[in-house]
């Protein structure tokens, strides 16, 4: 431990918070740990609004007929459900991880761009505003999904514009963070971290990093044009001036299914420090880690049209998208089977993280085989906007993305807050979660099967089993996070002081060259690498 | 060079990434247009060319015509409302419009087909939705369309919906 620079005695002034006390100094901050915590926080918030969506949704299909809302308003929580979720949950999570660890995982004093960074984060709240306001509107939210699909969203009433100007916002807010990581990333690395050295989370978040500023600009032009569709007579997605709805889809999809990845492949970072330091063995296959990630991104824009096969595209198309998106299993099984070779022989121990973890794994995977059963094209058009594509693509984000953020909250936590939380909560937390997301995802395979279409509020008799038991699953799962935040906010107050390397086999710079809790300021000076 | 110049050089190159991506989404609009023009699809407001006029007289195909207006104050109908043709023989068909508005207009039709498929084996030759029409107010207007049905048209095909929606092409007023 003789590396550990401990600063509060080097430094004596070094963990006031830039002059501000209470509310100023988050405001303020400039801080990347500081800025990290408002980012997860936020996440937290947004999770919990997203979530209350979800169980109002299952609440009204738990059983046939109307109960609870009206179908527009159904269409409504659909819409925002999955805008907040994505842009307000996940992404803003992962972009928390970033900043509070890429920084010190790669011997950087902060971001490169300090003021940028507290600009990038105090965008979301003001965009978040703006979503809730929609509601507001005359004619409400949105209803159109949150693919945002024309020619219904040149139809909507003016929450639709509420809702593209947030769209907006949250793209200009990661587009600025990607700069902002990347320039961080390459430019600030402790002399003797090469590119290949650098952990594998921070290699994710940089192709990660690249991936957003390619993809957010041509989200924000879909939302633009619609935009100006709406109000000043442009007719982009208009039949009857010469555009065409589907080339909305088309554009979109450019930026959707990059977006897949932006969410999965920082998971795949947390994953990729989790699963090394519980097998007590380094990540097996480093080498071939970075580049499966970089050829997922890469084949990630040419694989679009996956998302359209019912759209009429010719049979060549179809084939084409088929094929590459087939081919996207290949890198993702080296990842999949570099973990399991990770832990193939390795002294292993479940405390939370690792479960977490290994709950990815399993069901990440499952919801990477039905991508594949969907990808194909006679399947497809059969399951097209079913049920099957709903437990889809929950496995990829809730079981994947929700489980590496969750994992990544436990396995950091002691080093940023400097106190251990509670183990026995910790796994209580991970069985209830795995056990509901099961029951409320697994079954909607059979009923997508069965042929029940998704963002629907009502649905014939013979589906209500599934229905109900998914449903119950909400519930409990809705019940189950705030346990988490009770465990996040126990360990906050009262958890026992943790040592600086909780984790035997954490080796990433985090553990090994600071001390825990990690001080305000850190790496001031680089950290000399052998 | 610094590393505060370095930082924000990389910075400039990145914003210039995203700001060309902004461009990439709007240069997606008419690659979109050359791709489906170039693959023949999404032909449907365009003439036809017909190689083949080999009448097949062992078969006999119904067309039947459906008309709607969208937010257009038009009274659109078909003269007829379903005709028999064999594959291969020139047929036309007329259609009436009435502009209802005090005021001119102009819209624009669009044909879709049931069964979808169908529609390539429709083929048009002369047809009012080749171009936008502009109505005086009060004007009745009556327009052809004259078509062939290609006889490589699957056979468990018997009839063919052929409907027409005119939409009001927004901005214009009446001016063409």
């Amino acid at each position: 431990m003789s590396a550990v620079i401990d600063h509060d005695h080097a430094h004596g002034h070094h963990d006031h918070h830039g002059g501000y006390g209470g509310i100023m100094r988050w405001i303020t901050t400039t801080n990347h740990k500081d800025i990290g915590t408002l980012y997860l926080w936020f996440s937290f918030l947004m999770f919990g609004v997203g979530g209350i969506m979800a169980v109002v949704i299952r609440a009204e299909l738990f059983s046939p007929g109307l109960q609870f809302v009206n179908p527009d308003f159904f269409n409504q929580l659909t819409t925002m459900h999955g805008l907040i979720m994505i842009f307000g949950a996940i992404m803003p999570a992962f972009v928390g991880f970033a900043n509070w660890q890429i920084p010190m995982m790669i011997g950087a004093p902060d971001m490169a761009f300090a003021r940028l960074n507290n600009w990038s984060f105090w965008l979301l709240p003001f965009a978040a505003t703006l979503l809730a306001l929609s509601f507001l509107m005359p004619g409400g939210a949105p209803g159109v999904g949150w693919t945002m699909y024309a020619p219904l969203t040149v139809q909507m009433g003016m929450g639709m514009d509420f809702t593209i100007f947030a769209v907006h916002l949250l793209g200009m807010s990661s587009i600025l963070g990607a700069i902002n990581i990347i320039t961080t990333i390459l430019n600030l690395r402790a002399p003797g971290m090469t590119l290949l050295r650098m952990p594998l989370f921070v290699w994710t978040w940089l192709i990660t990093a690249y991936l957003l500023l390619a993809v957010m600009p041509v989200l924000a032009g879909a939302v633009t044009m619609t935009l100006t569709d709406r109000h000043f007579g442009t007719t982009f997605f208009n039949a009857a001036g010469g555009g065409d709805p589907v080339l909305y889809q088309h554009i979109f999809w450019f930026f959707g299914h990059p977006e897949v990845y932006v969410v999965a492949l920082p998971a795949f970072g947390v994953i990729s420090q989790v699963i090394p330091a519980f097998s007590r063995k380094p990540l097996f296959g480093y080498a071939s880690m970075v580049y499966a990630t970089s050829a997922i991104a890469i084949l990630s824009f040419i694989v679009w049209a996956h998302h359209m096969y019912t759209t009429g595209i010719p049979v060549s198309g179809q084939l084409f998208f088929m094929y590459a998106t087939i081919l996207i299993a290949v890198p993702t099984g080296v990842k999949v089977f570099n973990w399991v070779a990770t832990m193939w022989k390795g002294s292993l121990s479940f405390e939370t993280p690792m479960l977490f973890a290994l709950g990815f794994l399993f069901m990440f995977t499952l919801g990477g085989f039905t991508g594949l059963v969907l990808a194909l094209v006679p399947v497809d058009i059969q399951l097209q906007d079913t049920y099957y594509v709903v437990a889809h693509f929950h496995y990829v984000m809730v079981a994947g993305a929700l489980f590496a953020a969750f994992a990544g909250i436990y396995f950091w936590l002691p080093k940023w807050t400097g106190k251990m939380y509670d183990e026995t909560l910790g796994k209580i937390h991970f069985w209830l979660t795995l056990v509901f997301l099961n029951m409320i995802f697994f079954v909607q395979h059979f009923l997508g099967l069965a042929g029940m279409p998704r963002r629907i509020p009502d649905y014939p008799l013979m589906f209500e089993t599934w229905n109900k038991i998914s449903s119950l699953g909400a519930f409990g799962m809705g019940l189950a996070q705030l346990l988490f935040l009770y465990i996040v906010v126990k360990c906050i107050r009262s958890g026992a002081p943790a040592p600086q390397k909780p984790w035997e086999g954490a080796d990433s710079l985090e553990w090994t060259h600071l001390p825990t809790p990690v001080p305000y300021h850190s790496f001031e000076t680089p950290p000399v690498l052998h | 060079m610094n590393l505060e110049q370095a930082n924000r050089r990389l910075c400039m190159r990145l914003a210039l990434i995203a700001l060309g991506m902004f461009g990439f989404g709007f240069a997606l609009v008419p690659f979109y247009g050359q791709i489906c023009a170039a693959l023949g699809v999404n032909s449907l407001t365009q003439r036809d060319s017909v190689s083949n006029t080999q009448i097949d007289a062992s078969r006999t195909v119904t067309i039947e015509l459906d008309s709607n207006t969208h937010d257009l104050p038009w009274r659109f109908r078909p003269l007829v409302n379903h005709l028999q043709v064999h594959p291969g023989e020139l047929a036309t068909v007329e259609y009436e419009i009435v502009n209802q508005r005090a005021a001119p207009v102009t819209g624009q039709a669009v044909p879709s087909y049931g069964p979808q498929f169908a529609g390539e084996y429709f083929k048009k030759l002369e047809c009012f939705c080749f171009t936008q029409q502009t109505l005086a107010p009060g004007e009745t207007r009556r327009m052809p369309v004259t078509f062939v049905v290609d006889p490589k048209l699957p056979r468990d095909v018997n009839t063919i919906t052929v409907s027409y929606t005119f939409f009001e092409v927004a901005g214009r007023g009446g001016k063409s």
